[in-house]
């Protein structure tokens, strides 16, 4: 055998990625159900996997108080959607382009400070698919359909 | 460096281990764990003979070919048309001028697309291809279908992955210019009906393709024998250097056909007045071709012909048989495609997880599965599934690996059941 060239993928490590709170939000997802009157919605689509993220929400006050994430494929891809889902209740929706931007610089490897954590909550249970590179972009779709759900939002309400 | 034994046509008798020394890249771990390849329909590994090839050829003998009257150039040209010859034997082809040199088969139905496609191919005219092409064998024809307003028919397929060979011979018709359709699936596994393929379409009339990009690899092909028009393949799923790839044409259709793309080599003379196009094969073969990659590709015929398709035949039907067996039984697996001749590749999907998920625990052992949707959505789209995982096997892969991913799917269940 010659040496090595990969790293080990401890078998713990990936029994954490999926065990707990990613395959908890797998397995019973949140906010599936769909709204009857959205303010905003998104549908994402990743064709390589057919991964699926539907997205919409509803505002009252400038903030968040209704979630609709529906999505089909992958454990973290689904996961990614309900762990957000929830971050994203009662949240001020100038805050949430800056949620899906300070995500996407989790899958780069940039972790949360003390305060963000706060935000972040059990989304951080995702920073481990940083170690899987070819995985970031089932956790990303959630996060890039915000986007586009913010797209509509701001749309819908233009002065 | 090894000196690789002179092809001949002595068997060895074949032993899997001694075959997988030969293949430098299988000594090694990942992730702590003996790497287990089993992504050989993506693209197959290269045994030390065709790696010295390439050093050989870059270390001693690396010119351009056909037009110096120096030593290296003419030791280059020398071994890139002997190779030309080894693909014409290997192949059975009538002729060296058959076989053009290609990027690899997705370039070969381009260049046929193209070429033949803009002199024979008018509005209202019909191509057929299955339901199970690869991409590379649907978006060509799509493109020309734009260009001139011709019309692309589908042949359906069965629930087991197979072609409807009667809706196949219904569609056939006075409108149908050419039919175009891969020999193995590479999602599937299913081994299609070549020659009747071809006969059915000969009785119209209509010319055929054959995709050969999951065939070689496993099965001696012979062109004549099948009959086709044109046959496409890659050198890289051969055992081969990757961007190398074969089309052939039957000399009458290339000699019709114009050239594919223009430049140096492709030309008798150029003025500004009047260009003359070279012969065959070189019509097809403008600029400097990748010469190394034609000597790489000669070197695994020559060593695939020295392991014998009896012995590559044998071991991969036992790897198949075996394989279908330990993996039909574990709880909540599905194989997808089941046709009754079928080559080594076993798609399956797993109602407790996502081709993605179980594709990244298998690599965790060390197993390299392909999962998606291997490039034939139309297929994933029949079977109601947005992707699979692919275990697909080449004659040196063994029943111990086979042991090893159904242990690795065991840790899937563990996660996921």
């Amino acid at each position: 055998m010659t040496e090595p060239q990969t790293p080990a993928v401890a078998w713990e490590e990936l029994d954490e990625l999926y065990r707990h709170t990613i395959l908890d939000h797998y397995k019973n997802p949140r906010n599936r159900e769909a709204l009857a009157h959205p303010d905003a919605q998104a549908r994402g689509y990743n064709p390589f996997c057919g991964d699926e993220v539907k997205l919409a929400f509803a505002v009252r006050g400038g903030r968040v108080q209704q979630v609709s994430a529906q999505s089909q494929g992958c454990a973290i891809c689904q996961a990614s959607a309900s762990l957000m889902s929830e971050m994203l209740k009662g949240t001020r929706t100038d805050k949430l382009r800056w949620f899906a931007e300070r995500f996407r610089e989790l899958m780069r490897g940039k972790g949360l400070s003390a305060e963000e954590r706060h935000v972040f909550g059990d989304v951080e249970a995702l920073a481990g698919v940083a170690q899987f590179p070819i995985r970031i972009k089932c956790a990303l779709l959630a996060w890039s359909t915000l986007d586009e759900a913010m797209d509509d939002y701001e749309a819908r309400h233009k002065t | 460096m090894t000196i690789p034994k002179p092809a001949n046509n002595q068997k060895k008798k074949f032993d899997v281990h001694s075959v997988r020394g030969d293949f430098p890249i299988l000594r090694q771990l990942v992730h702590g764990k003996p790497l287990v390849y089993l992504d050989n329909a993506a693209t197959s590994q290269k045994p030390q003979a065709v790696i010295d090839a390439l050093v050989r050829y870059y270390s001693t003998d690396n010119a351009n070919i056909h037009r110096g009257v120096h030593e290296l150039s003419m030791r280059a040209t020398e071994q890139y048309e002997n190779a030309r010859g080894k693909v014409k034997t290997f192949l059975n082809a009538a002729d060296d001028r058959e076989i053009i040199f290609v990027r690899g088969t997705t370039e070969a139905i381009n260049l046929v697309a193209s070429s033949f496609g803009h002199k024979f191919i008018k509005a209202g005219d019909e191509i057929i291809v299955s339901n199970m092409e690869h991409h590379s064998n649907i978006v060509p024809w799509q493109i020309l279908c734009e260009q001139t307003g011709a019309k692309l028919r589908v042949v359906p397929i069965t629930d087991t992955g197979e072609l409807m060979m009667d809706e196949y011979g219904k569609m056939l018709g006075p409108r149908t210019k050419l039919v175009s359709i891969l020999h193995v699936s590479n999602s599937l596994g299913t081994i299609n009906p070549a020659e009747r393929i071809v006969k059915l379409a000969h009785d119209r009339g209509v010319p055929v393709l054959l995709d050969g990009a999951q065939s070689v690899p496993h099965m001696a092909v012979d062109v004549r024998k099948l009959g086709c028009d044109f046959y496409a393949f890659s050198g890289h799923k051969l055992f081969g250097p990757t961007s190398i790839g074969i089309l052939y044409g039957k000399r009458e259709w290339l000699e019709q056909m114009p050239p594919y793309q223009g430049g140096g080599d492709m030309i008798k003379s150029v003025t500004f007045e009047k260009t003359i196009y070279n012969d065959l094969p070189y019509k097809f073969e403008a600029g400097t071709p990748n010469i190394a990659g034609v000597i790489g590709l000669g070197a695994a015929i020559d060593y695939v012909n020295s392991v014998g398709y009896e012995n590559i035949a044998a071991q991969e039907h036992a790897l198949l048989e075996y394989g279908t067996k330990k993996l039909s039984g574990i709880d909540g697996l599905t194989i997808i495609g089941t046709a009754k001749n079928k080559s080594a590749v076993i798609s399956f999907t797993m109602k407790q997880a996502h081709p993605h998920d179980i594709g990244t625990i298998l690599d965790a052992e060390g197993v390299a599965v392909r999962t998606g949707h291997h490039c034939t959505q139309p297929v994933m789209e029949c079977f109601h599934i947005p992707a699979t995982a692919r275990a697909s096997f080449a004659f040196y892969n063994t029943k111990e690996e086979v042991d090893v991913l159904v242990k690795s799917i065991d840790k899937v269940l563990e996660v996921f059941g």
